[in-house]
């Protein structure tokens, strides 16, 4: 029984580190892109209505499309380094879906916060950084992490372009596993690996929103 | 540009065939799999809800694996550990494959359930008791007071992240490219590897398009309803933004 030998174990670790960078650098990215989206889809209007126009047709092409389909799309037309593309391709999907959940919080914040801010001489960007974007994404936050977990369960389908991430190596793995024995105590372990992960960020925000409504 | 040349376009609609299979195949494990995900999601959503610690045990240890695990891993464990499983129990000599539908069905189904008994945990759970109590001070009995208060009010809240849901199980069943194939991803793959060509991409994405766009439309519509009456208890996630 040494399917959990070091040698294996460092090797699914390796991938392991390579989940990690490639979700926390989709997710940073998608964050700031999405907002961009939200904010265009929502206040540019008038002569700029085409802006919001292009901003809804991006959200509702990759919402009405699999992650995977962008990863195959990508991968085929980018060359470059595999953790690079897939950060690419997790950034053009993962935007459309932030662009959503930050457009709910920005249209939770209610009108009265604009009216106050440019009575108050703020411009429209003085009124987004320092009045509502904050507002917003306070209300969002739940939301928001329970999309990180989707993002780092979904770098498992990196493995259908073989992206060294942890699910890919875990399967390397798995190809030496010898007996039921062996192939349940991987399985086993790489569930176990996500689940803690995963878990760890949605106990983080149900204490969030503990603190947030005892306030 | 390769995408407007008109001869990979030929080449690629000439050999989309397999395309149209894999078409009607997602939709089949979508509808099959929505079912799957409704009923056992229901259940568990009970489940939750009830006085009995045993019930709602079994339903949060579930929820908790199914959302915190990936749809990748779970798939994979079916299709190569489930066979295992049975050939070391002895059933059956070599080891059994398990079809591309059911793996679909079972997969998506079982992985969605737990979203959509978070749906309906939450849907229950936002209907306050006084409205039962209400509505039986009024004479209605318990049956009445289902039919005509408490169910309206939790179906306004918990269709719209439904049709979420469903839509997002449709853009799952693509994990079906990576282990059994037989869908609308797989054939589109398998189109790009023979041509060389960007195009059955494009035409699997007008597919996927063409199948979830209606419903992209549905959840709109539903959460316009739903905000309209504001008679229902704002949800508990609205109710956390308010007071924070």
């Amino acid at each position: 029984m040494d399917i959990l030998s070091p040698t294996n174990l460092a090797f699914m670790m390796q991938g392991f580190w390579t989940t990690i960078l490639i979700s926390a650098a989709s997710i940073v990215l998608s964050v700031i892109l999405g907002t961009v989206l939200a904010m265009v889809k929502s206040y540019c209007t008038g002569r700029l209505k085409w802006l919001s126009a292009l901003a809804t047709a991006y959200i509702e092409l990759f919402r009405c499309t699999p992650n995977l389909l962008w990863i195959l799309i990508i991968r085929f037309t980018v060359q470059g380094d595999a953790t690079l593309i897939s950060i690419l391709a997790f950034t053009v999907f993962t935007s459309a879906v932030m662009a959503e959940i930050v457009r709910g919080g920005l249209n939770a914040v209610p009108k009265g916060q604009f009216e106050a801010a440019h009575s108050q001489g703020f411009g429209f960007f003085a009124t987004m950084r320092l009045v509502v974007l904050p507002q917003a994404f306070k209300m969002i936050v739940p939301a928001l992490f329970s999309q990180c977990t989707t993002v780092i369960k979904d770098t498992s389908f990196l493995k259908a372009i073989d992206v060294h991430e942890f699910m890919r190596n875990s399967s390397v793995v798995m190809g030496s596993a010898r007996g039921i024995e062996q192939i349940l105590v991987l399985y086993g372990f790489i569930l176990l690996t996500y689940f803690i992960l995963n878990f760890a960020i949605s106990l983080a925000v149900r204490s969030y929103q503990k603190r947030a409504v005892a306030v | 540009m390769d995408l407007f040349d008109a001869s990979r376009w030929a080449t690629t609609l000439a050999g989309m065939g397999d395309l149209w299979g894999g078409f009607l195949f997602t939709i089949e494990v979508s509808l099959a799999g929505l079912a799957v995900a409704l009923v056992t999601g229901t259940l568990l959503g009970v489940m939750s809800s009830t006085e009995n610690r045993a019930l709602r045990v079994i339903s949060r240890v579930y929820v908790e694996f199914f959302q915190n695990t990936p749809l990748v891993v779970q798939v994979f464990l079916f299709y190569s550990g489930v066979p295992q499983i049975f050939r070391a129990l002895g059933h059956t000599g070599t080891p059994v494959r398990v079809a591309p539908f059911v793996l679909g069905v079972v997969g998506v189904g079982l992985y969605h359930a737990a979203y959509v008994s978070e749906v309906i945990r939450t849907g229950i759970e936002a209907v306050p008791k006084g409205q039962m109590e209400g509505a039986q001070s009024q004479g209605f009995s318990r049956v009445q007071a289902y039919r005509y208060i408490i169910l309206p009010q939790t179906f306004k809240i918990i269709l719209p992240p439904l049709a979420n849901q469903a839509l997002n199980l449709i853009k799952n069943t693509s994990v079906l490219a990576l282990v059994a194939g037989g869908d609308l991803m797989y054939n589109a793959d398998n189109l790009v590897s023979d041509s060389g060509f960007l195009q059955g991409y494009v035409l699997c994405c007008v597919m996927y398009f063409v199948i979830c766009f209606p419903l992209a439309l549905l959840i709109k519509w539903l959460e316009r309803r739903s905000k309209q009456t504001p008679k229902a208890k704002p949800t508990p996630a609205a109710g956390v933004a308010k007071e924070a």
